[in-house]
């Protein structure tokens, strides 16, 4: 029996529920039972009468108490059952598939809830299960006990590419099936859909919304647009498009933010990135922020690379280096290209995106630079006295120059010739300079005209203010010539002078190149994968794959991803291609929702709560509550009303666990926050940690967690009390954002895998922190259960240290100064003894002197350590100073958890003392000069 | 050889009320003024009152040579005139001053206390002093130190000094005091401490009787504030506190007027009679002072005196 999300077991019990008024007319007709007092004043009440002859009832509030406990105790004892889980009905083989796709990698952990929850379900009910994932269909899908179907769950993992549906065998013997879907349409779904059911009933678990992802990036002038697609719609909403890759010193960063704005029920949204060319040179990665999905990164690769410009003018002496029109163009295009210089017949086998000619006259190997430019090439040239001495062009077609040139060329503002020299007319809004500003000061004095003709208007895309053309393009065959009418220095205009004339070749050198890009020219080569993204969107090192083809490559790049090209950066010859889940055929059609026959179900299901066990709990409490309210009618209980209220307040807080729990929920043994309003933004504690060296743990709001961090400071602190002459204070726990950092020379945070994602005022806490030397040892504490993978603790490590300003990391190497701050140490050991501990990477230079034994490294503190071994667990002690926990097994345990906690010294001691131990290197020097 | 073994902490129990009982009635008995008691005359007595001449016929041995020897005259000290009187003082140490209510000191033991310092001040005075036995005649009064320690002694003994609900052949009169039946010796005072709860017509022909002896004195009704206000509510059973009596109410608080009413009838009953016989009548709540209580007891006695 159900009522609203209620069910009953045994409902024939609520029955009794009748029996309510019948007690209630019966508890009222018994009056409380009298109290028997000693009173000496008795003799005087002899022979009173009461004045009421009526019986002396119960009061009805107290019949009401009593009326509701026993409804409690017969609703309790029928069994109610809150949110009860409609059994998948059936019996047999049950089936359970999984997409196991991009789109299911961001809510992965509800899946396998839900999987885990019809295992259990089928492992209750006794029926065989298969669970499969429809990425990586099982060669052979076969049923077993569900009981070894939960211990492999975790197993379970997506994969960064859609479905492969035909390939799924179904079982024999299926008789219904759990279908945890991505909500997409995959092809081939509705094929699937209809083979499953023609073995059985088939239920279908669906998140309700699909993660948005995100199409391949265009560039367009100094912007990229990227489009942003949400299948399952929705109202307004705004995504933020992130593009990361190196900044110059090699830390990944985010380069440039963008937002795509959906409108209400809009699929798609365009961000537009500002990145002008020498940023967008450097991207790796284009993704939708907080969306932790394969489809939601772009992967970026040669069509964003630097082009290769080749630079080629006239020969100049060494003296006049700075007047040659080369210079400039050099000065101009290096930001944004890598130049190549050498004579043309070098220069055109090297197939460059673009050949700038300064000044040239006749180009002597024409023939063979018209074919790379009617192959794709991109020829710029600059008009100069030679080119107008040698009259080339003029009435001729030269397939090398974009229009014919008039004899003898203009010169305008000189000394021999009338007329002002002309500014720039604004350029046209369909141009290549679109939205480039003219700045007042160029002029031209100088340049060559071009013969009007009837697609000299056309093939304008500058011109000066009286509507001469300044530079004409003209496309020849694939590629384009582009001629400016002036020199590339500025013996002519003031144009190479001003930023106009960058941000205009800026815009020629984007253009250059760009039919070269995409599937083109795949055929017959072999690219060796180089980083792979997972379905979560991580990029991974390769490793050691096996090349693969062009041709499957050229495939993958139009028709996605699959198993055995899963997305990533490969690398050919010549070029790296970025196999991305939104290719650009599935771009074009955007991803789209799948429409079920049926409803599909929720993926998220609730837990069923037994409730009778509250209710008689309830009962109880009633009771005693009656027996309180009894006693003080029949006067037993004479109490003021202080001392009642006092007596229910525990009964209250009883019944209310979320109030006692809210006092909790502020963070234990944390500094209390200043008040706002507050004098002194410190308080006492913040004083207190000031005063004496304080280790200082991140409140993860896991109260085990929090409490092995808290006892392994204590322990650290008390050893290095004992060892040397750091005598810290009980250790602090803080929250970042809240809390002020600087006052903890060392944070040492244990990473949960549920660990919120700090916010922009704990991320500037923790930056101003780091910058401000401070050292955050974060430990994701699963040295040991880590299996080639990563972990939940590891993807939620990535996740906060994403905004941290965390520079290149290396592994520990082996003559870190940690290693010898204060004992000397190989290993760096706490409740595991993984070697993945890392540390700031040593700069590049840094090499090993001849006879040294350590090299002359860094003077910095490293900012982060990031290792996995659980160190708070061995250093962790209790009050009484003994240790909290097992380390390993026996006397090799007992040792580990000595090298742990001389670990800890070391760690506190190069926190403290930075550099000292380093700078030992220099020592003998020293003696040297001393001796000396 | 047992012998030793258990009178000393025998001796011990019962010494132990003795010297806080009678140090709180000796704390109690020093805020009264003395002095209000000499005779304002000259006679037999302690304490120095005047010097006069020698008169012819006064012996020589009354002369008081050091102070005729500063002058020609012979002076005669003589001293003031004290008589002493007997006081009989009854306690009511029946059950039902074991009562009290709200953590206050039974009445048993505010009315020993008054008795106690009503003692020290009388033999402080030179008064003769006893306690009288609810049966039977005491023994006679007397002073000295030796006799306060006697009272002291039966005051915090118990039972010793009064009677403790004997059978006075009513139906619920055990659980109360019963009036001293033996009237004091003639023309002595008496001063009783009772809460006047039990029936009243004995108490007050034992009075009469007194009063025939010649007998004047002082009663105080000592009660327990409960006992005045009947502060108790519901369905309940009262009980005397020997739990002879018994009276059962469904709504204790709606017999409060009435027995308010009967209580002051009670008293009425009990000053009227006190009128007449020229004793005087005063009462005292537990949760009063016992030093006001004690001077106006002591004023009484000695008001009566004059």
């Amino acid at each position: 029996m159900t009522l609203g999300p209620v069910a009953f077991l045994a409902p024939f019990l609520l029955l009794a529920l009748v029996v309510l008024p019948i007690l209630w007319l019966v508890l009222r007709a018994v009056p409380p039972a009298p109290v028997r007092r000693r009173f000496p004043g008795v003799a005087l009440l002899l022979g009173l009468q009461d004045e009421e002859a009526a019986a002396d009832r119960t009061p009805w509030w107290l019949l009401l108490l009593r009326t509701l406990a026993l409804g409690a105790v017969i609703v309790g004892l029928a069994g109610p059952v809150l949110n009860p889980r409609e059994g998948a009905g059936g019996t047999g083989p049950l089936l359970i598939v999984a997409d196991a796709s991009w789109g299911s990698a961001p809510d992965w952990a509800a899946r396998q809830a839900r999987v885990e929850a019809a295992l259990e379900e089928a492992a209750r009910d006794g029926r065989p299960v298969s669970v499969a994932a429809l990425t990586a269909p099982p060669v052979e899908a076969r049923f077993s006990p569900a009981e070894g179907a939960l211990a492999a769950l975790p197993g379970l993992e997506p994969a960064p590419f859609a479905p492969d549906y035909a390939a799924f065998a179904i079982p024999e013997g299926t008789a219904g099936t759990l279908w945890i879907s991505d909500g997409l349409d995959h092809p081939g779904r509705a094929e699937l859909l209809a083979r499953l059911e023609a073995f059985g009933p088939v239920e279908v678990a669906e998140a309700a919304g699909i993660p948005p992802s995100l199409g391949p990036p265009r560039p367009e002038g100094g912007e990229v647009a990227l489009e942003v697609h949400r299948p399952s719609g929705g109202p307004a909403q705004v995504a933020r498009v992130i593009a990361r890759g190196p900044d110059p010193a090699g830390a990944v960063r985010v380069l440039a933010q963008g937002e795509a704005a959906f409108e209400a029920g809009a699929t798609r949204a365009e961000a537009l990135l500002e990145m002008p060319s020498e940023l967008l040179a450097r991207v790796q990665r284009f993704e939708v922020g907080g969306v932790r999905s394969a489809g939601a990164v772009q992967l970026a690769d040669d069509g964003l690379r630097r082009r290769e410009i080749a630079v080629l003018g006239p020969g100049a002496d060494e003296a006049l280096v700075l007047l040659s029109p080369s210079h400039y163009l050099r000065e101009a295009l290096a930001p944004v290209a890598d130049l190549i210089e050498g004579d043309l017949g070098a220069v055109i086998p090297a197939n460059p995106d673009a050949i700038v000619l300064a000044d040239a006259g006749r180009v002597p190997e024409a023939a063979a630079l018209e074919a790379w430019v009617r192959g794709g090439g991109t020829l710029i040239r600059f008009a100069g006295p030679r080119m107008a001495a040698s009259e080339v062009g003029v009435g001729e077609d030269d397939p090398l120059l974009p229009v014919r040139l008039r004899a003898g060329g203009r010169t305008v503002g000189g000394a021999m010739s009338w007329g002002e020299p002309k500014a720039l007319r604004p350029f046209d809004p369909e141009g290549p300079f679109a939205g480039l500003d003219v700045p007042e000061e160029v002029r031209v004095s100088a340049q060559v005209v071009a013969e009007p003709g009837p697609d000299l208007a056309e093939r304008t895309i500058a011109a000066l203010e009286d509507g001469t053309p300044l530079v004409t393009a003209a496309p020849l065959g694939e590629g384009r010539v582009v001629l400016f009418h002036v020199t590339a220095n500025a013996e002519w205009s003031g144009l190479p002078l001003s930023g106009l004339f960058v941000r205009m070749l800026d815009r020629l050198a984007l253009g250059a190149g760009g039919g070269r890009e995409g599937a083109g020219g795949l055929e017959g080569t072999v690219l060796v994968p180089e980083v792979l993204l997972d379905a979560y969107g991580a990029a991974r090192d390769a490793g050691e794959r096996a090349g693969v083809a062009g041709e499957a490559v050229a495939e993958a790049l139009a028709s996605g991803p699959g198993a055995a090209l899963p997305p990533g950066l490969y690398a050919g010859e010549d070029r790296a291609v970025a196999v991305n889940v939104i290719g650009t055929e599935a771009a074009e059609a955007g991803p789209a929702a799948f429409e079920w026959p049926r409803a599909p179900g929720p993926l998220v299901v609730d837990e069923e709560m037994p409730l009778g066990g509250w209710l008689l709990v309830a009962a109880l409490a009633l009771l005693a509550l009656d027996a309180l309210l009894s006693m003080w009618l029949a006067g037993r209980l004479r109490l003021r009303r202080g001392a009642v209220a006092a007596a229910l307040l525990p009964l209250a807080l009883a019944l209310a666990p979320g109030g006692a729990d809210a006092q909790d929920a502020a963070p234990g043994g944390g500094p209390a926050t200043a008040t706002p309003g507050e004098e002194a933004p410190f308080d006492a504690e913040d004083i207190q940690a000031a005063s004496d060296v304080t280790l200082a743990y991140v409140v993860t709001g896991d109260p085990a967690v929090d409490e092995i961090s808290e006892a392994g400071l204590l322990g650290l602190s008390r050893t290095l009390a004992a060892r040397t002459s750091v005598e810290p204070r009980r250790p602090a726990g803080v929250v970042p954002g809240e809390d002020e950092l600087g006052f903890y020379p060392l944070l040492y945070w244990p990473v949960t895998a549920d660990q919120p994602t700090p916010g922009a005022t704990a991320t500037e806490a923790l930056n101003r922190y780091l910058r401000g030397g401070g050292m955050i040892v974060f430990d994701t504490r699963d040295a040991g259960f880590r299996g080639g993978g990563t972990t939940a603790e590891g993807r939620a490590l990535q996740r906060i240290a994403a905004g941290l300003d965390v520079p290149p990391l290396e592994r520990l190497p082996e003559d870190h100064v940690l290693g010898r701050a204060f004992y000397l140490l190989q290993d760096y050991p706490g409740r595991f003894n993984g070697r993945d501990v890392w540390v700031e990477a040593a700069p590049p230079g840094a090499e090993r002197i001849e006879g040294m034994p350590f090299r002359n490294l860094n003077d910095n503190v490293t900012p982060v350590l990031i290792g996995g071994n659980d160190w708070a667990a061995a250093w962790a002690v209790t009050d009484a100073g003994r240790p909290m926990l097992q380390v390993g097994r026996g006397p090799a345990g007992e040792r580990q958890r000595e090298i742990a906690l001389r670990f800890g010294v070391n760690l506190v001691m190069h926190v403290l003392s930075g550099n000292y131990k380093s700078d030992q290197v220099h020592v003998p020097a020293l003696l040297d000069r001393l001796g000396n | 050889m047992a012998a030793p073994v258990t009178l000393r902490p025998r001796a011990d129990a019962l010494a132990a009320p003795l010297p806080p009982l009678l140090a709180r009635a000796e704390r109690l008995a020093s805020t009264v003024a003395h002095g209000a008691h000499g005779r304002r005359r000259p006679g037999a007595g302690d304490e120095f009152w005047q010097f006069r001449h020698a008169m012819p016929g006064d012996p020589a041995r009354s002369i008081d040579w050091r102070r005729s020897a500063r002058s020609d005259a012979t002076f005669v000290r003589e001293m003031e005139w004290e008589t002493s009187q007997a006081v009989t003082i009854w306690v009511d140490r029946s059950a039902s001053m074991d009562f009290a209510e709200g953590g206050r000191a039974p009445k048993a033991d505010r009315a020993a206390l008054l008795g106690l310092a009503c003692a020290i001040l009388l033999i402080r005075g030179g008064e003769r002093v006893a306690l009288a036995p609810g049966e039977g005649r005491g023994p006679p009064p007397a002073a000295g130190r030796a006799r306060l320690d006697r009272i002291a002694a039966d005051l915090a003994g118990p039972g010793a000094g009064g009677d403790r609900g004997g059978d006075h052949g009513g139906d619920y009169e055990g659980d109360y005091g019963r009036a001293p039946q033996t009237p004091p010796p003639p023309n002595t005072r008496a001063l009783w401490l009772s809460d006047f709860l039990g029936p009243v017509e004995p108490a007050l022909a034992a009075m009469r009787r007194a009063a025939d002896a010649g007998v004047r004195g002082v009663l105080c009704q000592v009660l327990d504030p409960a006992e005045e206000a009947l502060p108790y509510e519901g369905r309940t059973v009262f009980e005397s506190m020997g739990g002879r009596l018994r009276h059962e109410t469904r709504k204790a608080d709606a017999l409060r007027g009435e027995y308010r009413g009967r209580l002051a009838e009670r008293r009425a009953a009990l000053r009227d009679a006190c009128r007449r016989t020229g004793w005087v009548w005063t009462r005292h709540a537990t949760d009063g002072s016992a030093a006001a209580a004690l001077g106006g007891l002591y004023h009484a006695l000695e008001g009566g005196g004059r």
